[in-house]
Order: C-alpha cells, then sequence, then structure tokens
C-alpha cells in the first residue's frame, strides 16, 4: 500500500501542459482555428413554447457577408440525443438539429453562417419568425400527466428501457429497495421527515462551449471542439447529420473547464451541419448567455428523505423518492436521478436494515439539464447528509459520532450500491482525521462573536463512484519511439484536471522511465484508441488500468524484440527500464538499440493497445467541515476555514488530487451560497451572465485545507479509485448545518441567501 | 454589443459638449465597460480622455475630482481615505475587481446615478458637487434628482472636506457583485446624513440633522426603524423589498452607530 | 480608422471600427493569450496592460489605446516564467484558461506591491475568476514565489 515504494505514482509533478498553460500559448479551440471560417451563430425562440409557424430568411440572406441561413426545414429528420453516453444511451432521442417545435427559452430556431460576426449578428435580426405559442410547463411538480406535452412527438424514442413515456411528460421512472422499508421506519424510535430542492446550477466553465468543423483532405468531417467525449461525439454527428461514421473526425485540443458540461455535445452539430452543407470551414462559440441559457447545468431536484432511526443514533432506515427536472430534452435525465440514492443511502450501510429509493424524471419547458460534477449525487447527498445532522441535533448527539456509529465501513457490502463491495474504504480515517485537524471539538461549539455575528460549523460526508460498473471502457495506446522513450496515446480528455500527466506517471512507473520519457496525446477519433470519455470520475481508475495493462504488455514485445538482439529467448530476458538484460549471461541492450531494432527486419510491434472496463465502481470517501461566520443582522454568511480528508485510495498525483478537492470544494460553497438559478414568468433565465450567476470570487472561499487517507483498491491502478466529482458534495450539507447551528432554522434548500438567513426565524422546537 | 458609428478624442470641453449636444445618439465615452452586453447604437462616442480630467487634487478645503478619474485612484487617495476613515476603500473595494476599477470612472459612475451605486450612495453622504459644463456647479443630491436625459458634460466633481465623520456599508450575496443594499452615514459640521442605495432604485439620502439628538444608542434604533419606514424599497433577483427594508434598519443603526461613535459599523 | 500603438514594445498599425473592442484587435494581432470568459467585464479572463496599468480588454474600445502602450503575456514571457513554475507547482493551472489574466494581473500586483500579504493578493486578484482550482492553490503558488524571491534576497545579501 505505501506509495513511497513508487518512484513516479504518488508523487506530485507538474501538469504536463503546465507551462504552456501558464504562460498563454495559443492551444484551445478559437486559437487554432483558421480565421476566416464562417462565423456560425443561432437564432434562439424568445419563448418557452412555440411552434414555428412561418420563417422567412430572405431579408437575412441579403445581409453582405450572409452565407446561409438554414431552418428546421433543411435539417435531417431524424431524432437523436446529444448526450455523451455509451451506445445505447439511456437518454431518449428527442432532438432535430433544428425543430419546429421550440421548447425552452433558447431553442435554436435558426442557423446563420456568415463571413463575419457583424453580418451574422445583422442576420440573425433579420430573419422573420412568426411564432404560435404554446402553454408551457415551468414547474417540475406540474409535469407529470399534464395534458400539455413537452414531447409530443410520434418519433420520440427511448434506446434504452428507463421507464419513461413522452406521453406523460416522463423520461425515466424507477423504485428499488432492499428489506421492509415501511416497517423499519414504523419500528424507529426517530423519523425524520423532510424534503430538499436543489437547483439547475451551472458549470460556468471559463471556456464555453465551441466547434469548428472543416472538410479534410480527404473530404471528411472533421470536427475539433472543446468536448470531454470525442469518440460520442463522433457517433451523434454521425447520426445527427446522416452520415456514416467513417466520415467523421473528432479531436479536443486543451480544454478550458468542463466538470460535465463537456459531457453532452451541446454545440457540435450547428457548426459540423454548416460545413456539411456548405463545404466550408465553419466555427461556432457560444457566448457566456448561451452557456448559461442554453448550455447543460444541474438537473434540478426535489428529494424527499424518509429517515428512521433508534433514539441512541443508530440510523435503520432510509427512504427517498427523487423528482428530477431534466428540462426541455432528456440529456442525463434517467442515470443523474440514479445517483440521487445509489451515492447517498450506501454512507450508512453500516447500521441500515433497510431502504426504497424512488424516483421520476420528468420534462418542462425549462433549459435542458446535463452532467455536472457530482451528478445526482451532489443532490442526493444534500438531502441525506442534511436530515442525517438533522437527526443528531435532535437527538444531541454529536454529529460525527453519530456517524461514526452508521457509516460504510471497508469490507462491508453495500445492497444500496448494486450490491458492490466497500473493498477499499477508510472513511471512517478520514473523519477522526478531519475531526482532529478541523479541531471539531472547539468549532463545533456555537460562539457568539459580539455585534451580531456568530461562528459555527457543520458536517457532511459523500461517496461518489469511479466509473459506470461494466460500461465504461477505457484504452491506451503505448508506443516504443527510437530513443527509447514512449508514446502513451488515449482516448479519454484532460479538460485541466491532469489526466494526460496523472497517465504519464502511471506509464513511466510501469515502464521504469522518467515521467518526460514519457509523450502524450489525446484525443483524436482517427489517432487515439477507444475510450468512453473523461466522465463518471473514471479516467484514473479506468484509463489508468488501461495504461498499466498496455505497458506491461509492451514490456513483453520488447524483451521479444531484445532476444533477437542478444540471441536469447524472450522468457531469458529482463525488462530493466533503460535496457534489457540476458539473464544468462548479463548482457544488455539499451532501449535505444532495442527501439532501432524494432524499425529493422523485425515482426514483433513495438506497440500495444490495452482495453479495461470495471465490473465494480469502486467509491471514493470523504469528509468535509465548514466553520462560517454569520451575521445575524444581515444574513450574510463568510466561510472562514472549509477542511476536508479524501479517500480517493491513492492520490496518484497528490497536489492535482488536492487542486481538484480545493476546486470541487469551492463550487460546493457556489452552489450553497452565492449561485441562484431563476426564471422569469416567461420561463427565461435571470442569471444569464456572469454578472448575475455568480461564481465565487478568492473573496468568498474562506481558508481550504485538504489531506487525504489512503486506502488501497485492488481492482484500480496502483490501488487507486476517483476524486474528480466527490469533491463538490459536501460543502452544501456541511454550511447548512453551520447556519442551522447558528440560526436555529434548517434551510433544505439552496443556494441559502443572506435573505433567506435574516429573514427567517427558529423553526417549532424539537418535537422528539 | 453596441455599435458606435464613430469616435471622436474631444481636444476642447467645448468641442466634446458641442459633439455631444448635436446628436441625440452621441454619447459620452468613460469607464467603456458593460460594451458587449449593452445594446443599441451610437452615432459618435466622445472620449474625454485626451483632456486632462484623469486626475484627483486635494486642496485645502475639497478633493477635486475630473470625471475620468478611475475609481482605483479615488480608492488609493490617501488624504481621501484619511478623510473618510476607510469609508472609501469600503465603499469601492468591493467593486468587480481592479482591472474594473481602473476603467470605470468617477465621472461615469455619478453621471449613471445607477441604483446599484455604492459610489453614488458614499458620494451623496459626503459634501459634494458637480461641475458641468456650461451649467457650472450644483450639489450631487441636486443633480441625482436631474432626468437623465439631460445632455450635461460633467467635469468635475467637488467634495467639500468639510470636518465629521462618514461610515459605509453595504450587503452584498458574492463579495464582488451588486449590493444588495448601501448604506452611507455622516455627520459633517453636526449635519447628519443617511443615504440608501441599491433599493434596489437610486440612492436616497434622508436628512436626519434634527431627529439625530446627538446620536446615543436610543435615538440611532429609533432613527433607524424610521428609516426603514421611510425609504422605499423594492424587488429584484437579489433581494424582496421586506429583506431591504430590514437590511435598511441593520445598516442605518451601525453606519449610524459608528458616525455617532458608538460602534465600529460592523 | 487608423490606429497607432505600441504592442508589447513594437509599433502597431491597425485598422479598427470605432467599435472594435481591444480584445478583438488583440487577437487579430495574434495575442492569443488574450481569453474572453464573458461579456459582462466580470472575469478578468481578458487582462492586458495598458499603459501599464492593468484593464479588461473587452471593455476597451481599440480607438481608446491610440497613442499608448499595450502589453499582453505574449510580451512578458520572461517576467512571467519567473512565477508562473510555482503555480504549476501547485497543480494550480488545471484547464488554464483564465491563466493569462491570471498572470498578467499577478504581475501588475508584484509591480504595484513587492510583498503583499494574503489579503492584499486576494483583494487584487478577486476580478480574476477561477473555476477549476478553488483559488487556494494559486495563492499559494504566489507565496512560495514570493518566499523564494525574499530567499534568493537573502543569499545575495550575504
Amino acid at each position: 500500500m505505501a506509495t513511497e515504494n513508487y518512484r513516479y505514482v504518488g508523487h506530485a509533478m507538474r501538469k504536463k501542459d503546465s507551462m504552456q498553460l501558464l504562460l498563454g500559448k495559443p492551444v484551445y479551440t478559437d486559437d487554432i482555428v483558421p480565421r476566416d471560417a464562417l462565423v456560425v451563430k443561432l437564432l434562439r425562440s424568445p419563448h418557452a413554447s412555440a411552434l414555428v409557424e412561418e420563417i422567412d430568411t430572405s431579408i437575412a440572406l441579403k445581409v453582405p457577408g450572409v452565407v446561409a441561413v438554414y431552418t428546421w426545414k433543411d435539417v435531417p429528420k431524424t431524432r437523436f440525443a446529444i448526450a455523451g453516453q455509451t451506445y445505447p444511451e439511456p437518454s431518449p432521442y428527442d432532438r432535430l438539429i433544428l425543430d419546429r417545435q421550440l421548447r425552452f427559452v433558447g431553442d435554436p430556431v435558426a442557423i446563420i453562417a456568415a463571413e463575419n460576426e457583424k453580418a451574422a449578428n445583422k442576420a440573425m435580426r433579420l430573419v422573420k419568425v412568426k411564432y404560435k405559442l404554446l402553454p408551457a410547463i415551468l414547474d417540475m411538480h406540474e409535469a407529470l400527466d399534464n395534458p400539455v406535452l413537452v414531447h409530443p412527438e410520434e418519433d420520440w424514442y427511448p434506446p434504452c428501457p428507463v421507464g419513461g413515456d413522452n406521453r406523460r411528460n416522463l423520461v425515466a421512472s424507477d423504485v428499488e429497495s432492499n428489506g421492509d422499508v415501511d416497517k423499519v421506519l414504523a419500528d424507529c424510535d426517530i423519523v425524520i421527515d423532510r424534503t430538499y430542492h436543489t437547483r439547475a446550477f451551472q458549470q460556468a466553465m471559463m471556456e464555453t462551449f465551441r466547434t469548428y468543423a472543416e472538410m479534410d483532405r480527404y473530404g471528411r468531417l472533421h470536427v475539433i471542439s472543446s468536448t470531454q467525449i470525442v469518440f460520442h461525439c463522433r457517433r451523434i454527428l454521425s447520426r445527427a447529420l446522416g452520415i456514416p461514421k467513417s466520415r467523421v473526425r473528432v479531436e479536443k485540443p486543451r480544454i478550458g473547464g468542463g466538470f460535465g458540461a463537456k459531457q453532452t455535445a451541446v454545440c457540435e452539430v450547428y457548426p459540423a451541419f454548416v460545413t456539411l452543407k456548405t463545404g466550408r470551414p465553419a466555427e461556432l462559440i457560444y457566448t457566456r448567455e448561451e452557456s448559461q441559457i442554453a448550455g447543460s447545468p444541474r438537473h434540478e431536484m426535489e428529494i424527499r428523505v424518509r429517515l428512521g432511526a433508534s433514539s441512541d443514533g443508530r440510523i435503520r432506515a432510509l427512504d427517498l423518492h427523487t423528482l428530477s427536472n431534466t428540462g426541455a430534452y432528456g440529456e442525463h435525465g434517467p442515470t443523474t436521478v440514479g445517483l440521487s440514492g445509489h451515492k447517498s443511502i450506501p454512507l450508512y450501510t453500516g447500521s441500515l436494515e433497510a431502504f426504497r429509493f424512488a424516483y421520476d424524471v420528468v420534462y418542462t419547458n425549462l433549459q435542458p439539464a446535463g452532467a455536472y460534477r457530482g451528478y445526482g449525487a451532489t443532490q442526493g447527498i444534500f438531502a441525506v447528509e442534511s436530515a442525517v445532522n438533522e437527526l443528531a441535533e435532535r437527538l444531541g448527539v454529536d454529529p460525527t459520532e453519530l456517524r461514526d456509529r452508521c457509516m460504510v465501513r471497508e469490507g462491508m457490502n453495500m445492497p444500496a450500491y448494486y450490491g458492490e463491495p466497500a473493498a477499499a474504504c477508510a472513511l471512517d480515517r478520514c473523519m477522526a482525521h478531519c475531526r482532529e485537524m478541523f479541531d471539531w471539538e472547539h468549532r463545533y461549539p456555537v460562539r457568539d462573536m459580539g455585534n451580531g455575528k456568530v461562528r459555527a460549523a457543520g458536517v457532511a460526508m459523500a461517496m461518489q463512484g469511479s466509473c459506470i460498473s461494466s460500461v465504461d471502457v477505457g484504452s491506451a495506446t503505448v508506443k516504443l519511439s527510437e530513443d527509447g522513450t514512449y508514446n502513451l496515446i488515449i482516448g479519454a480528455a484532460d479538460m485541466g484536471t491532469g489526466c494526460d500527466t496523472i497517465l504519464a506517471q502511471m506509464a513511466a512507473e510501469c515502464l521504469d522511465c522518467p515521467v518526460e520519457n514519457i509523450a502524450v496525446f489525446g484525443a483524436d477519433t482517427d489517432v487515439s484508441p477507444y475510450d468512453s470519455g473523461s466522465y463518471a470520475s473514471s479516467t484514473t481508475y479506468v484509463t489508468g488500468k488501461a495504461v498499466e495493462k498496455a505497458c506491461n504488455e509492451l514490456k513483453g514485445q520488447i524483451c521479444r524484440i531484445a532476444a533477437d538482439l542478444l540471441g536469447c529467448a524472450a522468457e531469458d530476458t529482463v525488462f530493466e527500464g533503460d535496457r534489457v538484460r540476458c539473464a544468462a549471461d548479463g548482457r544488455t541492450v539499451s532501449m535505444e538499440e532495442v527501439a532501432y531494432k524494432s524499425q529493422v527486419g523485425n515482426v514483433h510491434a513495438a506497440e500495444v493497445t490495452a482495453t479495461h472496463s470495471s465490473p465494480v465502481s469502486p467509491p471514493p470517501f470523504m469528509v468535509g467541515m465548514a466553520e462560517i461566520e454569520l451575521d445575524k443582522g444581515t444574513g450574510e454568511v463568510k466561510v472562514l476555514n472549509y477542511m476536508a480528508v479524501v479517500d480517493c485510495g491513492i492520490p496518484v498525483n497528490p497536489a492535482l488530487a488536492r487542486i481538484q478537492t480545493e476546486g470541487g470544494i469551492v463550487q460546493g460553497i457556489g452552489m450553497t451560497l452565492t449561485e441562484n438559478v431563476t426564471y422569469d414568468h416567461n420561463g427565461r433565465p435571470v442569471e444569464s451572465s456572469l454578472m448575475q450567476y455568480k461564481i465565487p470570487t478568492r473573496l468568498d472561499m474562506g481558508h481550504l485545507k485538504v489531506e487525504f487517507e489512503h486506502s488501497h483498491e485492488p481492482t484500480g491502478p496502483f490501488g487507486a479509485k476517483s476524486i474528480g466529482e466527490i469533491v463538490i458534495n459536501t460543502p452544501a450539507p456541511a454550511i447548512a448545518h453551520a447556519i442551522y447551528r447558528a440560526t436555529g432554522v434548517w434551510h433544505r434548500e439552496l443556494p441559502i441567501t443572506p435573505e433567506d438567513i435574516a429573514m427567517s426565524r427558529p423553526e417549532e422546537t424539537h418535537r422528539a | 454589443m453596441m455599435t458606435i458609428q464613430n469616435y471622436v478624442r474631444a481636444q476642447s470641453l467645448q468641442q466634446a459638449y458641442e459633439l455631444l449636444t448635436s446628436n441625440r445618439r452621441n454619447r459620452i465615452v468613460a469607464g467603456m465597460l458593460w460594451l458587449r452586453q449593452t445594446g443599441g447604437s451610437v452615432n459618435t462616442a466622445v472620449d474625454l480622455c485626451d483632456l486632462g480630467l484623469d486626475t484627483m487634487e486635494e486642496t485645502d478645503d475639497a478633493f477635486v475630482i475630473g470625471a475620468m478619474t478611475p475609481l482605483r485612484k479615488l480608492e488609493l487617495h490617501p488624504g481621501f481615505a484619511a478623510y473618510t476613515g476607510g469609508a472609501a476603500a469600503r465603499a469601492l473595494g468591493d467593486i468587480v475587481g481592479v482591472q474594473f476599477r481602473n476603467l470605470a470612472t468617477v465621472g461615469g459612475s455619478v453621471y449613471g446615478r445607477f441604483g446599484f451605486s455604492d459610489v453614488l450612495t458614499l458620494l451623496l453622504a459626503l459634501d459634494t458637487e458637480v461641475e458641468l459644463y456650461g451649467a457650472g456647479r450644483m450639489p450631487l443630491s441636486q443633480f441625482a434628482e436631474l432626468p437623465q436625459t439631460t445632455r450635461d458634460l460633467l467635469v468635475r466633481i467637488y467634495i467639500k472636506k468639510t470636518p465629521g465623520t462618514v461610515a459605509y456599508r453595504a450587503v452584498r450575496i458574492a463579495r464582488t457583485d451588486f449590493p444588495v443594499l448601501t448604506c452611507a452615514a455622516s455627520r459633517l459640521d453636526g449635519k447628519v446624513r443617511l443615504c440608501v442605495g441599491a433599493r434596489p432604485g437610486k440612492a436616497t439620502v434622508l436628512d436626519l440633522t434634527d431627529a439625530a439628538g446627538g446620536l446615543t444608542p436610543n435615538t440611532v434604533q429609533s432613527l433607524a426603524e424610521e428609516a426603514a419606514k421611510q425609504i422605499p424599497t423594492g424587488s429584484n433577483s437579489r433581494g424582496s423589498a421586506a429583506y431591504r427594508s430590514h437590511l435598511v434598519r441593520v445598516l442605518a443603526q451601525r453606519t449610524l452607530s459608528q458616525v455617532g461613535g458608538s460602534g465600529n459599523g460592523d | 480608422m487608423e490606429i497607432k500603438l505600441k504592442l508589447n514594445g513594437r509599433a502597431v498599425t491597425a485598422a479598427v471600427e470605432a467599435d472594435t473592442t481591444l480584445f478583438d484587435l488583440l487577437r487579430e494581432k495574434g495575442c492569443y493569450s488574450v481569453k474572453c470568459g464573458c461579456e459582462t467585464s466580470n472575469c478578468g479572463l481578458c487582462t492586458v496592460f495598458l499603459d501599464d496599468v492593468p484593464v479588461l480588454s473587452c471593455s476597451v474600445l481599440a480607438a481608446r489605446a491610440d497613442g499608448r502602450a499595450v502589453t499582453t503575456l505574449e510580451g512578458l514571457q520572461e517576467e512571467a516564467a519567473d512565477f508562473v513554475g510555482f503555480i504549476a507547482d501547485q497543480g494550480a493551472d488545471q484547464c488554464g484558461f483564465c491563466n493569462p489574466g491570471f498572470v498578467m494581473n499577478t504581475i501588475a500586483l508584484l509591480r504595484e506591491n513587492p510583498d503583499p500579504t494574503d489579503d492584499e493578493i486576494r483583494g487584487y486578484l478577486a476580478g480574476n475568476l477561477c473555476r477549476c482550482s478553488g483559488y487556494e492553490g494559486q495563492l499559494r503558488g504566489i507565496r512560495a514565489y514570493l518566499d523564494s524571491r525574499k530567499g534568493k534576497g537573502a543569499q545575495n545579501g550575504n
């Protein structure tokens, strides 16, 4: 288990692209594409629900510089999904490139292609549209079985059976249970029955959605896009455009952040369609407003938790019902909701006797949701962890000690987590470690600071997965270069996370060479081996294992080539990093000699592609603690300290794991305190810019401290699990807890604004 | 994106004024913020950047601030910081960021008379006058009430160094966001003023000189209650009218206590 | 209209429209380090120096830069290289999209205040948004750079 035995894994090192990024080199989509590409703009619906009755593009087409204007009449009639998921996708095929029916404020009405932005913008104003307004569903509570249908079309198609029915505005529905939850609840000393609400928070990555398309020298469609999912993107484009996959190539350059937003092909089809029609290079860059109103935010969820416990603080039953709002289209709707239960209930495997988890996912005429870091777990954990904190406060038990009694522990089987085992679980150590680091004993008690200011603390636990079990596929190609260095080629997407570097560290460990000797490339559908893409926290765990496999196989190939040079049997050779030795007589050949030999009269491939998939998705675990100062007069909350301890197995690169954690915590603080999502009465998002949607600045997050507890996941590369998503899950329940401690009021809806705090009064006294 | 047909750097105030008044769609360019999000079309953008109006001078009895002085300069001016007892930094320091405050001008902030303006709130609590080209000087409080449609050319701002104290406090959901409410209180030469902005409407001033009675904890409490009743508030995405009225009471109490010498403004 | 400016120390002449922003001009001139993250003067990604003062290039008319000096990260590679390695050591570069604006404004900070406190750093850089790093690693990186500079200063003093 000790990482000190490794030379590269478990060591902090700079990202391979660090200096390029920090010195501002041109490495992102808009930096590397030709300047003369057509500018693509989308005319968007001003209505939440409408039909395009008439559309006249003739005047727009007369604007000098305008090349084309496309409407619903011009596009293929095959429905598709833009969710980046393994085929057959759980998300319904409910989209057209342009639809005559418009389903949210921002739904595209026309595609405009022009020689420059000014012309495109001018033409956009000159497209004449006559809309027939339709009734809209703007409240998710009213969606199910409403006679108004968001998707009345006959050709709505769910590739997977997920319990959906477009005639009911239902995208997915299911219920599962273990044990007799009603019976156990009836037998409990105390039942907490509460409903929690979280909004459609935005990833707000700094680089908005953007895609460039051109016809390449073979007449194929070449797409350069800021995407986490090059292979899914190729498949989506092929279906949407009605051209074979062999005619599509998708690559990603550096990506300016994703957080799941770019796990959906939000904008790719539009410039690709323009290029296919005009034969010309075309680029579409979403404005921040477009990213905010027509992106792929978190699913709004309302979660009812019924938590049953004994009076000594043993959590015996959990009954969850989640209502999830997928918005106007179903991307990731059927899958995000699952995590609201699957990644919250198992935290209490230690004491749970029964659970039930039921959900409905509904369509509304609001912005379609998608994948955002945490993917439903964030919402579920806010609900369950808040209920657990409320239980502890009702019982007067320290909430960390209550959790010690109930939490999942290493070696347990988790019935609420597909029956998978907690083979590596340091959650108990995370709690003990965090309690000490945070000085819980002294910070948990409420402290009056005078002037109406109060200091208080809160706690939460979290888990996530490390892939989608038995679905996600990771691959790696490793090949030997002339000088004995290597190329590592992947289809996973480094979106700033540092996976290129982490995977190179693993390759260097396997191949016993410096990390500098591993050149990484990714991702390009023409070049990279197949990979589902970077999502579901899977890259380190799944693709990492593929790297390990590929390197080990390549060592065998290298030995075979060396054996020819040494004149001995391959079985008698020893791979020693920079050389191969003949065990019998000690003679060696350098890696460079082997490499050159691989190019002369050689029949052993000096490259290997390996693929991996996992039947399990080992959860990482985490404990987070927040200390706040709350102004009782104004309701302002200042986060003073946020401390967390994470069990991600082995942090492959501790510096990057720490930054992932800190970044996730601050996003979590944002959705708890500063980021809001509201709509006007027409269903238009109010927070449509960074002027209105307030992601935290460095003055809003206090001081962060992150440490790790190691565990060893037997199925992971070098014992690693995942880190990318779990890190966003603890701030909301921990801060809500601290606010309760300071004010006596539980806030069950996010965000919790100063107004919510200042204007609410302590609830009914505890009725035990 | 705002479209602009012509750009002229005025070489004199007279030229600027003539350009401004010659066409309804001519505009003065000040800080230039929010160019990309602002729609509309401008015929001639008149830039005052060559007129030496970006300086701030301290005389024996006033601060004389050119209309093109960046907010950052006002924030960092040692004399102004000393005179306001730190209230200037408090009012200016949370406005978006340093780069923004290097562009945004005092003149633009005052001329715009924006509801959310920290600057207007603070300056209304001080003895501030504006100098308009042609029309001469008038109290800021009077200028603030003029309709936005007048084609005035704002040249300078004068803040008199009337002896006294001023306190500033704003509530923000996120630190560099627009404020939910701004509040400044001052006691200058015996005159007590309470100024509340981001109501969300434009900042408004209450003269409390007669009612202040020495600003004891008791009078402060009742003045704050009274202010909350008197000052009209409204609702927007950052807060409801009821919450804003609550904040008027809380912030008035704190700022008045501070200028009364019985609190630190927190 | 035609404008003349000094861009990264070189005299440049450009034909611009009255409403061309400095941001658009700079990218047209190949300064791709200058990024756009919003349209509302909020994110700080487009930070450049106008006569050595950090400003948002999305909020400056190109015409305003006529006769003045504009500096982008392309023109400050050596000064930046001095300290960005410390950010890289923290892994705080992350996606990198906000880095140029952050690096520019940090340079501005350190020119103005060579020995800032943590609060001064946070305050000065508040207008530089970052969605990846959580900011703490950027602060550690700057702090490590300042410490190393002090160390060097002490050595030089010996």
